[in-house]
């Protein structure tokens, strides 16, 4: 990176340190953090709509689609979602090459699972076999973002639907007697309305989708938690940066990346309560209204 | 192929070790139904022991913790703050990588602290092992979650309580043990059921993070993805392991539940607290 970085190993120790941090694999540590947010940018919405079409189907009237709403939310909340983190990216991934089998090869012969193996022909296999290593990484993030996606989009369906039902019936029936058709109220009275209800618990599941990032790492990708094990470790005279086991202070690095983010994320959620909070029919409501402190 | 009894005698307490049972796990294509329901049932022997000591140990000083934080004084109210935030705002598994990393780099001979009259050696290998060092890590990150339940119970405790128990003259201690405490309890206890089940499931992180599973005994989970890895077939061993937890899940609800009775038995029934599951199991 710097001029002076051609042999690390006559620098003085600020200069030393500086080259370290600016080479090459630490640059991928950098980008790793970037892959973190990016997967929080991604995960939050898409488990958002997740949880918004939950919550619509447990309030569904046509019973399979309410059942079949209370199956998912139910299912995901009872186990560990630890196992779902790894079962869906692998499941996912098996079924997709499944159904790409039955399509591209229909005439094969031999079993799909043969002993401990899961066979499909050439063409079904997803990424294609030669296919370059980005495309791969990307493959494994999306599956990633899948596995993200399902578990706390049934966090959130389960808080969006009671927020749904917090919004006060009055207005609801007021809005009926004005002639509004279900879907009408809906549309103009509670969604504009329920966030303020839903915030609490979004902001919550927020805090937990942060803390979940980590476990990129089992699922075999690149994340900061690989990069902080690799480069903390010890480096012998044969490497260009020799040093000692430091894994302790990447990893506390890493505790420090995480405290800062949920704790700029309570305050940022603390700011969007207020800001909801007005013209509201709640306490905090009311306090605005009177022009008091929030 | 092993007959399921011959499974269940190899492979029903393998989790303890190799002096329990089978000496090598069973590989590949030598890999029955079996062995998965037993190797994935003696993985659990882990997994109660992790979450009723954290569970036990954390509970008391999460009492000392929630204490402090409630105190008026800073110098009490903010070590106690700070330590809730640090364990509750970082992730688990980042924690244990952490914790790991550090213990390693302590002394291998262990530690002698003098005290005086007698010099007291600490074992420091023991903490490099999940048994000791990932059960310390759980203590402590149970401790802030619970400490920050039972803060808030503290703070909701009725005015009229604590007024009938200076009323009677109660103070200092016996206050504490016969009104405060009880009541934070009874408030604290249906939250506190669900911390105890988030507990329990997050025990599934010890193994995967940094701490080694020595001879191949681990937890529940480490041994359903080693059959994952062998087999490269999740539909079997990730349904069992999660029917195991369940299974505990509910064992835990039903025990906490008759705690839950007992500190609400002199309350009339519709002031009694309800316990709701709200399970958000990643910390």
């Amino acid at each position: 990176m710097f001029s002076f970085c051609t042999d690390p190993s006559i620098l003085p120790d600020w200069q030393w340190f500086a080259c370290l941090f600016t080479n090459a694999t630490h640059l991928q540590f950098y980008r790793a953090f970037g892959v973190v947010l990016v997967l929080l940018a991604i995960t939050a919405p898409v488990a958002l709509g997740m949880g918004l079409m939950g919550a619509l189907a447990l309030r569904s009237r046509i019973w399979p689609v309410s059942w079949l709403g209370r199956g998912y939310v139910n299912i995901v909340r009872g186990v560990p979602d630890i196992v779902f983190f790894l079962f869906v990216p692998i499941a996912l991934g098996q079924g997709i090459e499944w159904v790409m089998h039955q399509i591209q090869c229909p005439d094969w012969d031999q079993p799909i699972r043969q002993g401990n193996d899961f066979i499909v022909c050439r063409e079904a296999r997803i990424p294609p076999p030669n296919s370059p290593v980005w495309m791969r990484d990307a493959y494994a993030f999306a599956m990633a973002v899948v596995a993200y996606a399902l578990v706390f989009g049934a966090f959130a369906a389960n808080t969006l639907h009671g927020a749904m039902q917090a919004v006060p019936k009055a207005q609801i029936e007021t809005a009926e007697a004005y002639g509004m058709t279900r879907a009408q109220a809906f549309r103009r009275i509670i969604l504009p309305q329920m966030w303020v209800y839903a915030l609490p618990g979004l902001s919550n599941i927020w805090q937990i989708l942060i803390k979940a990032t980590p476990l990129l790492f089992l699922l075999g990708i690149q994340d900061i938690v690989y990069w902080a094990n690799f480069l903390g470790g010890e480096k012998t005279s044969l490497f260009t940066f020799p040093h000692p086991d430091w894994r302790m202070w990447y990893f506390l690095g890493l505790l420090v990346f995480y405290l800062l983010l949920t704790w700029v994320s309570e305050r940022a959620f603390a700011r969007l309560g207020d800001r909801l909070s007005r013209g509201q029919a709640t306490a905090a409501g009311e306090r605005i209204r009177k022009g008091a402190a929030p | 192929m092993r007959s399921c009894a011959e499974s269940f005698e190899l492979y029903i307490l393998r989790a303890l070790g190799r002096e329990f049972g089978a000496n090598l796990l069973p590989r590949g294509l030598d890999i029955t139904l079996c062995d998965k329901i037993f190797l994935i049932a003696s993985g659990m022997i882990w997994n109660i022991y992790f979450a009723a000591l954290a569970i036990g140990i954390g509970f008391w000083l999460a009492v000392v913790v929630a204490l402090a934080r409630f105190s008026e004084r800073a110098v009490i109210r903010r070590p106690a703050s700070a330590f809730i935030f640090v364990f509750r705002g970082s992730p688990l598994f980042i924690q244990f990588f952490f914790f790991y990393s550090a213990f390693v780099l302590l002394p291998r001979s262990g530690i002698d602290i003098p005290l005086g009259f007698i010099t007291l050696t600490v074992n420091t290998s023991a903490l490099t092992t999940a048994q000791v060092g990932g059960l310390i890590v759980l203590v402590l990150n149970t401790t802030a979650y619970s400490a920050e339940l039972f803060h808030g119970a503290l703070r909701s405790i009725p005015k009229g309580d604590l007024e009938a128990a200076d009323a009677y003259g109660l103070a200092g201690f016996t206050k504490f043990r016969r009104v405060v405490f009880p009541s934070m309890l009874r408030l604290a206890w249906p939250s506190y059921t669900n911390e105890a089940i988030f507990l329990t499931h997050s025990t599934t992180l010890v193994f995967l993070s940094a701490f080694p599973a020595r001879q191949q005994s681990g937890e529940a989970f480490y041994y359903a993805r080693y059959f994952v890895d062998q087999t490269f077939n999740p539909f079997v061993a990730y349904p069992l392991v999660a029917g195991y937890f369940i299974l505990l899940t509910l064992i835990i609800i039903g025990l906490f539940g008759i705690m839950n009775r007992i500190l609400n038995r002199h309350l009339p029934k519709e002031r009694r607290a309800r316990y709701r599951f709200r399970p958000q199991y990643l910390r």
